[in-house]
């Protein structure tokens, strides 16, 4: 949101019960458009970026676009949005995991170690390699907000350390199968052609009727709604996005006619399963207005009343929580864990966070940004990888892309110190 | 409201000193519902000290703190903010990538079910604004960061009348602003007095505090020199008391 606002005071014509200046759809796109040329412009840029990056390897690549590359795109995506997701409630209060990958490679390691050798099922040892994530982050937590280590050294610690205690926990040269078909599942299997139908009806569903809802809220307690034509330009733009890809997926993509290679991921349920409810915490509840306060102005949080360092060491804990999922589908989508297992991603997932909009000083950012952020890194890593580019390239790249997130990133904070906005 | 005539505030001989240098000696102070009470004086008079042993910030080292009639102890902010006492700082600690409802919430969120209460907060956002004739804000779903200064002040303020509070102490609110948002602002100190606050006001614009305050109280090298009615004082005088020409100690009770 960003209306001019008279920098003098002697505006006298407002209504008293008037709230909210209501624009039409075309005041609100120049609006819009003006803030991506102040630099608060979100994901727009990456979703802008990924398009094109579509567009050009489909160009340049025959297999590019074709169901099977597009199913494949989103399972390989999918551990990375999920750490990214991560990631973003820990940028978002100014801090950084470095530790994050480890966490994710640690988190399988267990898994796997846990369900050979203690003979427990299989549930349990998800349940409590989650758990040592989540008790992971609570350790980091707890040296940040309580010791007053940065983060950057705290998890630049965990980084070193829990690679040892992986290779450890794996032993040396150790290779483990995933076996458990509930894992495999994650990124293998795909939602029935009905199945997939269906969440697209929910998606799209959800959208309007939410935003039918929150308008009726309004007016019912007197305050003006923005243009209905906002609601049905969103309606009309998820519904086309999520229709499309779902016909797309349905229809068959195996190269052998026995065997019915169709479907909406399972992945894509599964980054929704978390994608959802997390948004909610940070958008609809208490929780998610402090951590956006601590991560604005910790002081002026502090003042207020709002225990900052238990939010930060519950940050942390969510944060390596979600790493140690994506650890879990990571595992499900490579089928085995080694020792060195997660060791690279969490940077990736950094950048798909940075990519995607969010911004390195905290404060600035959604969930929705890390999809966005993480689907740009996967294309990248995709389409390069099918173009049979040396895998330098691949590197030099995201490396790039990434710098140019971070650029935006502080010339916008920048821009926002010099004028106030 | 409380009772007329019980001071919602009264120190009673505070001092306090920072090993040799004592900064308030034998302080006395009233602050009155309904009425805006000025502190002023030079620098290093003991103003700051004087408020953050009202804000619980910095407890003084001897004298009475009656509050509503009732002798209290302010050891902390919490304490502080438990009695009703709000304290608006100069630097204001507003959240900037937050908007208006969400900053004069903070903390204490409206709550329905499990999620936020987002329409009522707005609407009592609006009300407590329109309460206090503010006028310079369009909508209180825009972010901090896109107001000027003294919209910050505006939300700052209003802030502390969401809360029931039943004093309010604004450090220099008028101190970063342009001609015509000082006068918005001293507009809304006044009209926040009216609502049946206790408000103190420290400044060092003479021509502001004589134009908005009911009493004006004078600190000089830590004790408190004059306890005057506005209406009955000028410029000249409040500066000699300021500045020590004309040392008078007047005690606060004989003055109301």
């Amino acid at each position: 949101m960003s209306k001019k606002q008279p920098q003098d005071s002697n505006q006298t014509n407002l209504d008293d019960e008037k709230t909210f200046e209501v624009l039409t759809f075309k005041q609100e796109a120049a609006s819009f458009l003006n803030g991506v040329r102040q630099g608060r412009m979100g994901s727009f840029p990456a979703l802008i970026g990924f398009l094109v990056l579509v567009v050009l390897f489909s160009f340049l690549s025959p297999v590019f676009f074709t169901q099977l590359n597009f199913a494949n795109l989103l399972q390989q995506s999918a551990p990375l949005i999920i750490l990214a997701m991560g990631l973003v409630f820990i940028l978002l209060i100014a801090e950084i995991d470095l530790s994050a990958g480890v966490t994710s490679g640690l988190a399988s390691a267990i898994f796997v170690v846990v369900l050979k050798n203690l003979g427990i099922p299989w549930w349990l040892a998800i349940i409590l390699s989650l758990l040592i994530g989540v008790a992971i982050g609570l350790a980091i937590g707890i040296m940040v907000a309580k010791v007053g280590i940065p983060s950057f050294v705290v998890t630049l610690a965990a980084f070193l350390a829990f690679q040892g205690l992986q290779l450890m926990v794996i032993g040396q040269g150790g290779l483990y199968r995933v076996e458990t078909p509930a894992i495999l599942a994650l990124e293998n299997d795909n939602l029935s052609v009905g199945l997939g139908w269906a969440l697209a009806v929910i998606l799209v569903g959800f959208v309007l009727i939410n935003g039918l809802a929150s308008r009726r809220r309004r007016t019912k307690n007197g305050h003006a709604n923005r243009a209905i034509s906002i609601l049905y330009f969103r309606v009309a733009t998820s519904a086309l996005v999520v229709f499309t890809s779902v016909y797309f997926l349905n229809l068959p993509r195996g190269s052998n006619p026995e065997f019915q290679l169709q479907g909406v991921p399972v992945a894509v349920l599964v980054v929704l399963v978390v994608l959802i409810p997390c948004t909610y915490l940070l958008n609809r509840t208490p929780f998610g207005i402090h951590v956006y306060a601590v991560g604005g102005n910790p002081e002026a949080a502090r003042r207020a009343g709002i225990n900052v360092s238990s939010l930060r060491i519950i940050i942390f804990m969510i944060g390596s929580g979600l790493a140690s999922i994506s650890g879990l589908m990571a595992a499900s989508r490579v089928g085995t864990v080694d020792a060195a297992a997660g060791r690279t991603i969490v940077l990736s997932g950094v950048a798909a966070a940075v990519v995607g909009g969010v911004s390195l000083f905290g404060g600035r950012g959604k969930l929705t940004d890390a999809v966005v952020g993480g689907l740009v890194i996967a294309v990248i890593d995709n389409g390069l990888g099918l173009l049979s580019l040396p895998a330098g390239l691949n590197l030099a790249v995201t490396g790039g892309v990434l710098l140019m997130a971070a650029t935006a990133d502080a010339l916008s904070r920048k821009h926002g110190t010099l004028t106030g906005r | 409201m409380s009772t007329p005539n019980v001071p919602v505030i009264e120190l009673k001989s505070v001092a306090k000193s920072f090993g040799a240098v004592q900064v308030l000696s034998g302080v006395n102070f009233v602050a009155m519902a309904g009425q805006v009470t000025a502190l002023v004086g030079d620098n290093g008079a003991g103003k700051s000290t004087l408020i953050k042993g009202m804000a619980g910030v910095q407890a003084y080292d001897s004298g009475t703190i009656l509050f509503e009639g009732n002798e209290v102890q302010i050891k902390s902010p919490v304490d502080a903010s438990n009695l009703g006492i709000e304290v608006v700082y100069q630097d204001l600690a507003l959240c900037d990538n937050l908007d208006v409802v969400q900053n004069m919430f903070l903390g204490r969120e409206l709550v329905r079910s499990i999620s936020i209460d987002d329409e009522t907060m707005e609407q009592k956002a609006t009300k407590t604004l329109a309460g206090l004739s503010v006028r310079n804000i369009s909508s209180v779903r825009q972010k901090v960061s896109s107001l000027s200064g003294g919209q910050r002040q505006t939300v700052a303020i209003a802030r502390s009348v969401l809360w029931e509070n039943k004093l309010v102490i604004l450090d220099e609110p008028t101190a970063a602003l342009g001609v015509s948002q000082t006068k918005q602002v001293l507009k809304m100190v006044r009209n926040l007095a009216d609502t049946g606050l206790a408000v103190i006001l420290i400044s060092h614009n003479m021509q502001e505090v004589l134009a908005v305050a009911d009493r004006i109280h004078v600190l000089r090298l830590g004790q408190m020199v004059a306890n005057v009615k506005a209406s009955e004082s000028n410029l000249n005088s409040i500066v000699s008391y300021i500045t020590g020409a004309e040392n008078l100690s007047i005690s606060g009770e004989a003055a109301l």
